[in-house]
C-alpha cells in the first residue's frame, strides 16, 4: 500500500482518512507478528544468558568464598549467622529444614508418581474376614497431580531461596571486606516497616493469590492433557493419566470422537459469545451514556431522583432482579398474563423457549434485560466522565454554529471514547465471561439440537462460560474438555485484549498521571 | 428587525421546551420500566390467594402469609450465613485490597511491573475453570456442605488481592509529596501510610468495603458448588434460586418474592446511604481503566 506522509494525510477526506487508517492497521498485522515472534526469541535468549550468568556467579561465590560462605552451600543460613545476623541465617536455616522434611516425607512420593499419575488403581481384593472380594483403592490421581504441583511451586521457591542465601553471602563478604558493618536482626525488622514496607504489605495478598488462583490456574491447564472426567475421578472408579495432547485435537478438528463435532460446537458457541459481549458491551455503553447525557441536560429537574431510581438496579443483588426478571417473561408469567388478560395477545410467547432463528428472540431478550441491568452502572461513569469536559468547548463550538448532534460526534463522544477506551476492552471481556446474565436468566436455553450431544446439552443462549460450567456438572463431567474450553476462551480474551491494546489511543503512561 | 430576532427567539424556547418535554417522557418511561419489577416483587410477596405465578399484579387478598412462612423455611440459616459472610469478607477484602493497591501505588520495586501484568494476564483466565479444583481441595479440608462459610470466605478473601486496580487509581492520585515530606521529617514508610494516605483515603475504604459487603450476596455459582445441597451451608442465592426451579416453583413463588425484598432492604439502604462513595469509585475505576 502506498504510504503517506503526514501533511499528504490531512489532504484526505474523511472517508479516505478512514480507508486509510483500516488499510496500515491490518497492513500492520504480519509486522506486529514477527515482532511478537521475535520478541519470544529474545526472550529465550535472556533467560539462557540469564541462567548462564547466574551459573557463573555461584561458581565465583563458591570459589572466593572464605569457608563460612562455603558451608552455607550447603547448611543454608550457616554464613549469615556466623556474621552475626542470626535472624536471617535462622529464617534460611528452618527453610531448608522445612523443606527437606517435607521432601523426604512427602515431597518424593508425590514428585515420583507425577509422571505416571498414579499405577494402581480400584481393583477387587480377597479380604480373609469376609471371606469375599471386596473393592480396595489404590493411588489418588487427583492428589498425586494436585500434590505434585504443590511440590513444583515448593522445589522452585528453595531454588529461589538458596540462590538468596548464596548471594546474601557474597555481598556480605564484600561488605565485612571493605569495612563496612552489616544489618543486624534488628535492622532487618525495622526494614520490614520502612523501605521494605512493600514485602510486608503484599507477603499476605499475595499468598493468597499464589494459593487459590495461581496454582488452580496451573492445575487446570495440566488437566487439560489428562483424561479427567466423571468415569476417570483418579480414585473411586478409575485412574487418570496423560493423554497428551488428545484433548486440544479432539476439540480443535472437524470430526470428534464418537462422531460428536467438537469444533463445530464450539465455534457456534463462540460466535454467538462474540455477538453477546458486542451487543451487551456497547448498547449499554450508548444507551447509558444518552440516558447520562439527558439527566444532565440543562433545564432537567429532579436530577436526583432519576439517578437514584437507576441506581436501584445496582444495589439490589443481581440473583433477586435477574432471577424475578426471567420468571416475569416466563410463558406462565406475569407478563404473559397481562398481555392476554388485555387481549392483545391469544397464545403466550414463549420468550425463553422460541428455538426459531437459531433461537433469536431468546437471544434478543437476554440482551435487552442486560441493558436494563447495565445502564445504570454506564450512566453513573458516564456522568462523572462528562461533567469533566470543560463546558467552554461546548459554549464556544456553539457560537460556531455546531447543532447537537455535531457536539455530540466532535466533542463529546471522542472524549468519552478516549477516557473510556480501557474500560470498553475490559467490560467487552467481562461480558465474554458473564455467566451471571445467562445462567440466572435462561440457564442457556433453549436447548440447541443440532449442537447438543457434544458435552451435555448445549442452548443457543450458552455462552462459553456457562458452557463449561454445564460440562463440569453432572455424572458425566468432562472435567479435561472444561480446561480445554478454559484454556481456549482465556486464548480468545488474550488476543482481543492484545489486538485493542495496541490499537487503543489511551494507552497512557502510568507515571503521567501522578 | 426586531420582531424577526423576538420570533427566533420564541422559536427557540419553544424547541427547547419541546426537547425538554421528550426528555421527562423518556424518563418517566424508563423510571416506570426499571421500578416495575420491583413494585411487582413487593406486591406479590403480599399475596395470599395463590402461591404460583398469576396474570396480574395487584393481589386480591394480602397479608403476611409469605413472610411468616419464610421465618419457618431454612431461610433464616441462609441469611445468617450471608450476613456472616458478607461481615467478614468486607473486613478481611477491604485489607488485603487496601495493602495491595497502596503497594502498587506507591513502591517502585524490581519485580513489580512484572507482577502487575502477570495478574493482568492471569485475570483473562475464566474463573469458573478453578472451582472445580477448589470445591476438591476445600473438600479435603473439611469445609463444603454443611461447613461451606468457612470455606466460602476462605476463597473470596483469598483471591480479592486480585482487584487492586479501582484503589490503585484512587491512590495515585493523591500527590507523592505528601510522601515524601513525612518521609524527611523521619517517618517510617508504615507510618505514612497509617498517618497519612489511610485517612485521605476513606472514600476508598469505604467504596471498598461497600463493594465487598455486596459481593456474597450475589455469589451464586460458586456457593452452590461448596454447599452442594447441603441446606445448612446455603447462602441466600443458592437456596433461593432452588425456590424456583420446576418442582417447588409452585408452593415457593411468592414466598422468593418475599425472601427477595427481605434480602434487598438492608443492602439497598447501605448501599443509598453510601451512594456518593460508590458513584466516585466506580467512575474513578473506569477513568483510569
Amino acid at each position: 500500500m502506498k504510504r503517506y506522509s503526514d501533511l499528504e494525510f490531512l489532504k484526505l477526506s474523511k472517508g479516505q482518512k478512514f480507508l486509510y487508517k483500516l488499510q496500515s492497521f491490518f497492513a500492520a498485522i504480519p509486522r506486529a507478528i514477527g515482532r511478537f515472534f521475535l520478541a519470544i526469541g529474545r526472550l529465550f535468549k535472556n533467560i539462557g544468558l540469564g541462567i548462564g550468568r547466574e551459573f557463573a556467579d555461584i561458581f565465583n561465590t563458591f570459589k572466593e568464598g572464605d569457608w563460612k560462605t562455603r558451608v552455607s552451600f550447603l547448611v543454608m543460613g550457616f554464613g549469615s549467622m556466623a556474621r552475626g545476623q542470626v535472624l536471617r541465617g535462622l529464617m534460611f536455616l528452618l527453610f531448608e529444614a522445612v523443606f527437606i522434611f517435607y521432601m523426604v516425607t512427602a515431597g518424593g512420593y508425590w514428585m515420583s508418581m507425577l509422571p505416571s499419575l498414579g499405577k494402581i488403581g480400584p481393583h477387587q481384593e480377597y479380604n480373609a474376614v469376609l471371606d469375599a472380594y471386596t473393592t480396595a483403592y489404590g493411588d489418588n490421581s487427583f492428589k498425586i497431580l494436585l500434590y505434585g504441583v504443590l511440590t513444583m511451586f515448593f522445589i522452585v521457591a528453595f531454588i529461589y531461596t538458596w540462590r538468596l542465601n548464596v548471594k546474601q553471602n557474597k555481598i556480605a563478604q564484600e561488605y565485612l571486606r571493605s569495612g563496612r558493618r552489616l544489618k543486624s536482626s534488628g535492622d532487618d525488622l525495622r526494614s520490614l516497616v520502612d523501605e521494605q514496607f512493600y514485602k510486608t504489605l503484599l507477603a499476605l495478598p499475595l499468598t493468597g493469590i499464589l494459593v487459590f488462583t495461581v496454582m488452580p490456574i496451573v492445575f487446570m491447564i495440566l488437566v487439560a492433557f489428562t483424561n479427567y472426567d466423571g468415569s476417570h475421578d483418579g480414585y473411586n472408579n478409575a485412574l487418570f493419566g496423560w493423554q497428551g495432547l488428545a484433548n486440544f485435537r479432539t476439540m480443535l478438528t472437524w470430526t470428534g470422537g464418537g462422531g460428536v463435532n467438537y469444533s463445530a460446537t464450539f465455534g457456534e458457541i463462540l460466535t454467538w459469545t462474540l455477538i453477546w459481549a458486542f451487543f451487551a458491551t456497547f448498547t449499554n455503553y450508548f444507551l447509558g451514556m444518552f440516558v447520562a447525557m439527558m439527566i444532565n441536560k440543562k433545564g432537567i429537574r429532579l436530577k436526583k431522583l432519576w439517578r437514584t431510581i437507576l441506581v436501584l438496579t445496582i444495589a439490589i443483588p443481581q440473583f433477586i432482579s435477574l432471577l424475578y426478571v426471567s420468571k416475569m417473561f416466563a410463558k406462565n408469567g406475569i407478563v404473559n398474563g397481562l398481555l392476554l388478560n388485555l387481549g392483545w395477545i391469544s397464545k403466550a410467547i414463549d420468550f425463553w423457549g422460541s428455538t426459531a432463528h437459531n433461537g433469536l428472540l431468546p437471544r434478543v431478550m437476554v440482551i435487552v434485560i442486560n441493558i436494563w441491568i447495565g445502564i445504570p452502572y454506564l450512566m453513573l461513569i458516564a456522568t462523572g466522565i462528562l461533567m469533566n469536559i470543560p463546558a467552554d468547548l461546548y459554549e464556544s463550538s456553539r457560537i460556531d454554529g455546531a447543532n447537537a448532534w455535531q457536539q455530540y460526534t466532535k466533542i463529546t463522544l471522542p472524549y468519552m471514547l478516549f477516557i473510556t477506551g480501557p474500560y470498553l476492552l475490559t467490560s467487552f471481556t467481562g461480558n465474554m465471561n458473564n455467566f451471571n446474565v445467562i445462567y440466572l436468566l435462561t440457564g442457556g436455553a433453549p436447548t440447541n439440537a443440532a449442537a447438543s450431544g457434544a458435552a451435555g446439552s448445549v442452548g443457543y443462549t450458552d455462552l462459553l462460560v456457562t458452557w463449561l460450567f454445564k460440562i463440569t456438572t453432572g455424572a458425566e463431567a468432562q472435567y479435561y474438555l472444561a480446561s480445554v474450553v478454559g484454556i481456549l476462551v482465556f486464548l480468545v480474551v488474550a488476543v482481543i485484549s492484545l489486538v485493542v491494546y495496541n490499537v487503543l489511543p489511551s494507552i497512557k503512561n502510568e507515571e503521567d498521571f501522578q | 428587525m426586531n420582531e424577526t430576532l423576538e420570533k427566533r427567539h420564541m422559536g427557540l424556547k419553544a424547541s427547547r421546551t419541546i426537547s425538554n418535554t421528550l426528555i421527562y417522557i423518556i424518563l418517566i418511561v424508563m423510571s416506570v420500566v426499571w421500578l416495575i419489577p420491583f413494585i411487582c416483587i413487593v406486591l406479590q410477596s403480599f399475596r395470599v390467594e395463590s402461591t404460583w405465578q398469576v396474570g396480574y399484579v395487584v393481589p386480591q387478598q394480602w397479608g403476611w402469609d409469605n413472610y411468616k412462612a419464610l421465618w419457618n423455611s431454612d431461610f433464616k440459616r441462609w441469611y445468617l450465613n450471608t450476613f456472616i459472610i458478607a461481615l467478614v469478607v468486607a473486613v478481611l477484602q477491604t485489607v488485603i485490597v487496601l495493602c495491595m493497591s497502596y503497594t502498587l501505588s506507591r513502591f517502585r520495586f524490581k519485580l513489580r511491573d512484572g507482577l502487575m501484568r502477570f495478574m493482568l494476564i492471569l485475570g483473562m483466565f475464566p474463573g469458573m475453570l478453578t472451582m472445580i479444583i477448589l470445591y476438591r481441595v476445600l473438600k479435603d479440608l473439611g469445609l463444603t456442605q454443611a461447613n461451606a462459610v468457612p470455606g466460602l470466605i476462605l476463597v473470596y478473601v483469598a483471591s480479592s488481592g486480585m482487584g487492586y486496580y479501582v484503589s490503585k487509581g484512587f491512590f495515585d492520585t493523591i500527590p507523592k509529596s505528601l510522601d515524601e515530606a513525612a518521609r524527611i521529617d523521619g517517618a517510617t514508610r508504615a507510618q505514612v501510610l497509617t498517618k497519612i494516605i489511610l485517612p485521605l483515603a476513606k472514600p476508598i475504604v469505604i467504596y471498598t468495603i461497600l463493594t465487598a459487603f455486596m459481593g456474597p450476596w450475589g455469589d451464586f455459582v460458586f456457593a452452590r458448588y461448596v454447599s452442594f445441597g447441603t441446606s445448612a451451608g446455603m447462602n441466600v442465592a443458592v437456596g433461593m434460586y432452588s425456590w424456583l426451579q420446576l418442582d417447588q416453583i409452585g408452593q415457593k413463588y411468592t414466598m422468593f418474592c418475599a425472601g427477595g425484598v427481605i434480602v434487598a432492604i438492608p443492602v439497598t439502604i447501605l448501599f443509598m446511604c453510601l451512594q456518593k462513595y460508590y458513584v466516585e469509585g466506580v467512575t474513578g475505576g473506569a477513568v483510569k481503566g
